[in-house]
């Protein structure tokens, strides 16, 4: 038998964590549904590590004979700095958003 | 950084994000959960400039990046007032859906820099693959979302806008989008204008989805962008093979999806029914067959002398609560009846307001405790021996034809049952329709008194003749 695609293990986690996420959002308090919300947009700004290498796309590099790509790099770091600033917004605007709703909720002074 | 360690780390990071999860399940463990999650970014932050290569012009970038959109989003975060929540949700979307096309973009532009190139320079099919789903489900995102926001923050009316052939539109885009990604994929991702083409398409397809769906859906829809903002990151996680970014894809896709399951739920409504649209569309025709009568009607002095001589008294807010910002007059009526001996409780429905958990939000804004505060299921059987029951800016979600009426179409769906409760105050600005554009039958009930105007100022009202 062949080894196993590296592309299989990755399903495997992406598909164990539709899992984890299914049984952890289902004990979520309906109270903290909107706070759920919010810090759900916070997290998957994490889309940001990619933006980090668009940003840091060099030209060709480590590849002989690719001329082309020195235009492709340069393109990839303007995106890459909007993406950047993009969620950006949504991680520090998601987490402390999050923060202040979750600062309101008291229990009932006895 | 060794690679190895690289990827243990954006597993560290992946797991902290499951923890600051978990931290919702109850108020108390919630702000320390939100800190795993700060952190758990900063460690995927960290991770990823130490793996890459920096040179001067990229540090400006990230640094200015980061400082400018660090700082919009902290002062938004600071500003945004509570009643504003379900918008912002939706523009926080919004980004997130941009960002991916962005970084799908630059994946495609600059393979070697996501590692994702062959030793020509060239794209595996399957990287192809996976960064088309992320721009299309990222730019559907992206539009859909900004049309949430438009429906939400009231720039756009919240009545379903229904194309002819919409159906038919919708399909059309999405065969289109396949055979893009099929011919981007052939050329070995040659074919940047094919690219391009998806992501337009998509843009497009996010506005017609969205635009039939009224503003009573809004929850769902909500949800749905969610789900579809951790769908896209997802695709990009397997591009980037970061693990950071698949674990937290799955758990913000299977976070959405299961919202929007509990809204449809909330108004024993399918998900295929709600994305489809056009609810609320032939309301009018609806309203008109309704039954009539007499309409009982009420002052603030009357409501505050039987409320002042209740045993207990429930709550029932809406989302004219919101519109109105009633919460903190509401609070203080509550108070002042908790002086006179009067037990008070709040009763949520689960779609109540414009996204899951708005009312709570607001009653925690005005500092009502989390422990007054009761979801349907388990609040529903106490308005039996409630002495009053006090509606303020919800309607649907009260009305009784939802279990006696099967001709209605709301029938099926949970219901507070307000009116088994002795009295009914049912603060209301006219005696319309809501949002479903059903007639509600419990405005002609003997025990109900309607109490005609806005919520706030009706609070205040109450609250003048308690004193």
């Amino acid at each position: 038998m062949e080894a196993v695609d590296p592309v299989i293990f990755r399903l495997a986690i992406f598909v164990l964590a539709v899992f984890v996420g299914y049984y952890v959002v289902w004990s979520v308090t309906p109270a903290l549904h909107t706070p759920l919300m919010a810090v759900t947009n916070a997290i998957s700004s994490v889309i940001i590590v990619g933006a980090l290498l668009a940003a840091t796309a060099t030209a060709g590099s480590e590849l002989a004979g690719n001329t082309a790509a020195s235009g492709g790099a340069g393109f990839s770091r303007g995106l890459g700095f909007v993406a950047i600033i993009l969620a950006s917004v949504n991680i520090f605007g998601g987490f402390l958003v999050t923060r202040r709703m979750l600062a309101m909720y008291k229990k009932k002074e006895r | 950084m060794s690679a190895n360690l690289a990827a243990l780390l954006y597993l560290v990071s992946g797991i902290l994000f499951i923890l600051a999860l978990r931290g919702l399940s109850s108020p108390e463990t919630a702000r320390q959960g939100n800190l795993y999650g700060m952190i758990g970014m900063a460690i995927a932050i960290a991770t990823t400039l130490f793996a890459v290569h920096l040179d001067l012009l990229s540090i400006i970038l990230i640094v200015g990046g980061i400082g400018i959109g660090g700082g919009v989003g902290a002062v938004i975060a600071r500003r945004v007032p509570m009643t504003a929540m379900p918008q912002l949700v939706a523009a926080f979307h919004s980004l997130v859906g941009m960002a991916a096309v962005l970084v799908a973009a630059a994946a495609l532009y600059a393979p070697e820099a996501f590692h994702i190139a062959d030793a020509l320079g060239n794209l595996k099919h399957l990287s192809l693959f996976e960064l088309s789903m992320g721009t299309a489900i990222g730019a559907i995102t992206f539009s859909g979302s900004v049309i949430a926001f438009a429906k939400l923050n009231g720039n756009m009316s919240g009545a379903p806008i229904i194309l002819p052939a919409r159906h038919l539109i919708n399909i059309a885009i999405g065969v289109f989008i396949v055979l893009m990604i099929a011919f981007l994929m052939a050329s070995g991702g040659d074919a940047k204008l094919a690219f391009w083409l998806i992501t337009i398409a998509a843009f497009v397809l996010g506005v017609t989805l969205i635009i039939p769906i009224g503003g009573a859906d809004m929850p769902v829809v909500v949800s749905m962008l969610n789900s579809y903002s951790g769908w896209a990151a997802a695709a990009l996680g397997f591009t980037l093979e970061n693990t950071a970014l698949l674990v937290t894809g799955a758990l913000v896709g299977s976070s959405g999806a299961i919202l929007s399951y509990i809204m449809c739920k909330g108004m024993n409504r399918s998900f295929i029914s709600v994305i489809l649209g056009g609810f609320g569309e032939d309301g009018a025709a609806a309203a008109t067959e309704g039954p009539t009568g007499n309409v009982k009607q009420g002052s603030a002095e009357d409501a505050a002398f039987v409320m002042k001589n209740a045993g207990k008294v429930i709550i029932v807010p809406g989302y004219g609560m919101a519109v109105a910002q009633a919460q903190h007059a509401l609070k203080e009526m509550a108070d002042l009846l908790k002086e006179e001996g009067v037990e008070v409780a709040y009763a949520i429905h689960p779609v109540a307001g414009r996204m899951p958990g708005h009312m709570n939000v607001l009653l925690a804004e005005a500092q009502v405790p989390y422990d007054e505060v009761f979801e349907l299921e388990d609040i529903n059987s106490s308005f039996s021996n409630a002495d009053v029951a006090f509606v303020i800016g919800a309607n649907d979600v009260t009305n009784p034809a939802a279990e006696e009426d099967p001709g209605s179409p709301i029938y099926g769906m949970p219901v507070l049952q307000v009116w088994k409760a002795r009295t009914v105050f049912f603060v209301k600005r006219s005696l319309g329709s809501g949002y479903a554009g059903v007639e509600n039958p419990l405005f002609f009930r003997d025990n109900t008194m309607m109490l005609l105007g806005d919520a706030k100022k009706m609070a205040e009202s109450i609250i003048k003749a308690l004193d």
